[in-house]
């Protein structure tokens, strides 16, 4: 936690993070981007553009996957934030982790979070989704500069197949 | 494995050689080298390389992030030379140490055969043990390497089942980059910028924007603005209410944006005959020639430039993601006026880096914030100003020219290339090449425009191409800074070049009604050369007769990339339809010796997919009121569904050693993809990137 000196605009949110019931003290138009980086210390959300254009701050809120750089910390007030520090909890969502590092699908990482959180949300679904509606989700929502996405794919496919075997 | 007798670059720059290895307490060996991880792989592979020739395992080893109180001066990681230069100086001086050990071993476990396994040496037949972090304190390291025998070199390839990246896991969980920093009392800074490359802040509400909730000091020094808050979104908030105050003076009008790069035409070129055979005109009885461009490409890095710098007594220490925190802290010196000394670069991990980006230039606006704020500061970039404040990969204009004689060969070539300088990075040059240096008010100029001779070459770069050409003329044509601030982009002018290139080779193939894979065949002499075509076409199923048509093609290219790196050779299948799709890629390299399969085949895939980005979509515009690439809405990248799959064949001879690999692509593609337009629609486009409406106009035009 910071000791950022309380401000007249700033407000306080009761929000769950990870499962656990948490408070922050912000500035009132503080994104849930910015919460969760600079007060709550979950740094895996990365900060991107900050346009709502690169998908690498994705986290869930009530399990579907939204931009947190462009969530406004009141909207998710009295919701549940999972971001990737969460995915340990959660044995088909952290797998979905483990593929990607077993396929070593990223260059510098950097995009890689956030695509995790949202094939791993397409996936927890049932039935889990499509490869074509996640590969259209990853087109909408997320960019990698590096030139990974071939691999990522190759993950994806592997963890579509791994749901799915779970799931028979 | 012997060693050649020569040390290698790295190691004769930073002969001593406890700079690169030393041994902690607990079975740690710290290891630091000058190269820096900027999303190839680079640093994992290094680490690998030193516990194969130490004979310790990978976890006992520890990457010290690069430093300029401690670690070797490598300059640059840049060229496709962290293995090549960065991983055979730690080879090095890892098989120095480790003979040194085993010669204080030897006190110990007595003459004979020793061999070290997981940090401890051993004599054969003997149980006894003795490990480096017994005898380090016997070992002296604060010795030359200049003054040892060349060591015997474990060497060779340090590829096993499961190899993964040493700082993967890390990312892919929480706090792992310089945009995950926090020290103590850490505040956040933000500088103003213009929305025009040459527009100066003249004015702006102090007074208002002191007042913002947060803002803990704004700091003007001439025309350089910046801000310092509590919280980053509050510095944010504060350059927003700042920029809607400011009032700017226009220094000069930029010239339209123009087809192909013309407004190069009004530049005055500094120009140099690379190469002019001073032979008489062969007899041609074909002639042939054209002209091709590439625009400026911006990195667009994912995250944002960061910066965290912290001031004491009048010293600075700065984490930066710069790819040469030396040079940096030479070029901080004089942007600060203060002895280099008295400055700390530190590097700390950003996002994928292809370049000169903005990593320097954030380093110094976090310095100059910090200094005043008395307290450490991070400073990031906006996207806006990622994407238009941070040097442009340079534009370019390729003429090309060529006689076939009556047997379709190649008997006359020329080249000529147009482009401002792709090496403006700090310590480049005369000047200093930091933005925020040039408006303080004791301003700081930029270096003036250079390049560097080849194989190496700037603008140049592969405007030589391996083939056979019979008299030659190449002509580098160095511009003044154009529109745009432009500098170093993965390959540099090999992109144009090889691209223009290799474009050409195809045209010419079709004037000697001869296959393009054979064409070039008979115009190359190099076995390596011949032997990474050879696999890429028979991967590939090559047939020569194919015909393309209906919108389906495969084109061609090859490139060695600098001439003096990775050899590459690639087919690319498209499909054009209402745009165009790059369906499948082959590629063939031969980088030597392979010291870690999946890094090289991760830079391969990962240069094929940001070339077929380039050559397909990425465009920097301008307008008279300005930058034209603000967002990520302006400049468009390859999304996942336009993705290639890829297959690659790595050829590696015998006993060749390890050649940079990370950027031999950019070229191929680009001139593969043309190359297959052509074929699936029998038209050229010579222009990147290779959108649809040039390929109407291509097709209106035929």
């Amino acid at each position: 936690m910071t000791s950022t000196p309380v401000s007249s605009s700033d407000a306080v949110f009761a929000l769950t993070v990870n499962g656990r019931a948490v408070e922050v003290r912000v500035p009132e138009d503080t994104s849930l981007l910015m919460a969760l980086r600079h007060d709550l210390e979950l740094k895996g959300t990365r900060i991107g553009c900050g346009e709502g254009n690169c998908g690498a701050c994705t986290v869930w809120l009530d399990g579907l996957p939204v931009q947190s750089c462009s969530t406004p910390l009141w909207a998710a007030k009295d919701h549940r934030v999972q971001t990737i520090e969460g995915l340990a909890d959660d044995r088909a969502t952290q797998q979905v982790q483990s593929i990607f590092l077993d396929e070593q699908a990223a260059q510098c990482g950097y995009c890689i979070n956030g695509i995790i959180m949202t094939v791993a949300a397409m996936l927890a679904h049932d039935p889990p989704a499509e490869r074509g509606a996640i590969v259209a989700a990853l087109d909408e929502r997320h960019l990698c500069r590096c030139g990974s996405q071939i691999r990522i794919l190759r993950a994806v496919d592997r963890a579509i197949a791994e749901r799915r075997g779970q799931r028979a | 494995m012997n060693a050649p007798a020569k040390l290698p670059m790295s190691l004769a720059a930073n002969p001593v050689l406890d700079r690169w290895v030393s041994f902690e307490t607990g079975s740690v060996v710290s290891l630091r080298t000058g190269k820096v991880e900027i999303g190839q792989g680079a640093v994992t592979a290094i680490a690998a390389i030193a516990a194969k020739e130490l004979g310790v395992e990978l976890d006992m080893v520890q990457m010290v992030p690069a430093d300029t109180n401690r670690s070797p001066d490598e300059g640059y990681t840049a060229g496709s030379f962290s293995i090549e230069h960065g991983g055979s100086a730690m080879r090095w001086a890892c098989a120095m140490v480790r003979a040194l050990f085993e010669e204080e071993a030897r006190k110990v476990l007595g003459d004979g055969e020793l061999t070290v396994r997981s940090g401890t040496f051993t004599r054969a037949g003997h149980n006894e043990g003795v490990t480096y972090w017994d005898l380090a304190p016997k070992v002296n390291l604060a010795q030359s390497s200049a003054d040892l025998p060349p060591p015997a070199l474990i060497g060779g390839s340090i590829d096993h089942e499961g190899l993964q990246r040493l700082d993967l896991g890390a990312k892919l969980h929480g706090t792992a980059f310089i945009q995950d920093m926090s020290l103590p009392g850490m505040l956040y800074g933000r500088v103003m910028r213009p929305a025009h490359p040459a527009e100066r802040l003249v004015s702006f509400d102090r007074a208002k924007v002191s007042a913002l909730p947060g803002i803990v000091e704004v700091v003007v020094d001439g025309h350089f603005m910046g801000v310092v808050a509590q919280r980053d979104e509050q510095a944010q908030n504060a350059i927003l209410v700042a920029a809607r105050t400011a009032t700017w003076r226009r220094e000069r009008e930029l010239p339209p944006h123009t087809n192909a790069n013309g407004w190069m035409t009004d530049l005055v070129p500094k120009t140099t005959a690379v190469i002019s055979d001073d032979v008489p005109d062969p007899a041609a009885v074909t002639r042939h020639q054209a002209d091709f461009s590439r625009p400026f490409i911006v990195h667009a890095s994912i995250g944002p430039s960061s910066a965290v710098a912290q001031w004491h007594d009048g010293e600075v220490t700065i984490w930066s993601h710069s790819q040469g925190i030396y040079p940096l802290q030479r070029t901080l010196a004089k942007a600060l006026r203060l002895d280099a000394g008295k400055i700390r670069v530190i590097h700390a991990q950003g996002s994928g880096c292809y370049g000169h980006n903005a990593a320097d230039d954030v380093a110094l606006d976090a310095a100059l914030l910090a200094r005043q704020a008395k307290a450490p500061v991070m400073c990031m970039w906006s996207r806006a100003d990622e994407m238009s404040w941070s040097p442009f990969g340079a534009a370019m204009r390729m003429h090309l020219a060529a006689g076939l004689d009556a047997r379709g060969n190649i008997v006359q070539w020329e080249h000529e290339v147009w482009s401002p300088s792709h090496l403006m990075r700090p310590g480049a040059g005369d000047g200093v090449n930091l933005l925020a240096a040039w408006s303080l008010a004791d301003p700081l100029p930029n270096s003036s425009p250079s390049d560097a001779p080849l194989p190496y070459g700037g603008g140049a770069r592969n405007a030589l191409s391996l083939y056979q050409l019979g008299k030659r003329r190449i002509v580098h044509h160095l511009l003044p800074q154009g529109p745009l601030r432009s500098s170093a982009l993965r390959s540099l002018g090999a992109h144009g070049n090889v691209f223009a290139i290799e474009s050409f080779m195809d045209e010419l193939a079709a004037l000697a009604n001869a296959d393009p894979v054979a064409f070039r065949l008979r115009h190359l002499a190099d076995p390596r050369a011949i032997a990474v075509i050879k696999a890429a076409a028979d991967r590939a199923g090559w047939k020569p007769d194919e015909p393309g048509g209906d919108g389906i093609g495969r084109g061609f290219a090859f490139s060695r990339y600098k001439n003096v790196g990775c050899y590459l050779a690639v087919v690319a299948f498209v499909e054009v339809t209402d745009k165009v799709n790059v369906r499948h890629v082959v590629v063939a390299v031969d980088a030597g010796e392979v010291i870690h399969r999946n890094g090289l085949l991760n830079q391969i895939e990962g240069g094929v997919v940001q070339a077929a980005s380039w050559a397909l979509k990425e465009d920097v515009r301008w307008t008279a009121d300005g930058f034209g690439v603000r967002s990520w809405n302006d400049y468009p990248i390859l999304n996942f569904s336009e993705t290639p799959t890829i297959d690659t064949v790595v050829v590696e001879p015998e006993g060749a050693p390890a050649l940079g690999a990370g950027e031999g692509a950019t070229g191929p593609i680009a001139a593969a993809i043309a190359n297959a337009i052509s074929h699936a629609l029998g038209v050229r486009v010579r222009d990147l990137p290779l959108t649809p409406e040039r390929i109407a106009t291509a097709i209106n035009a035929s």
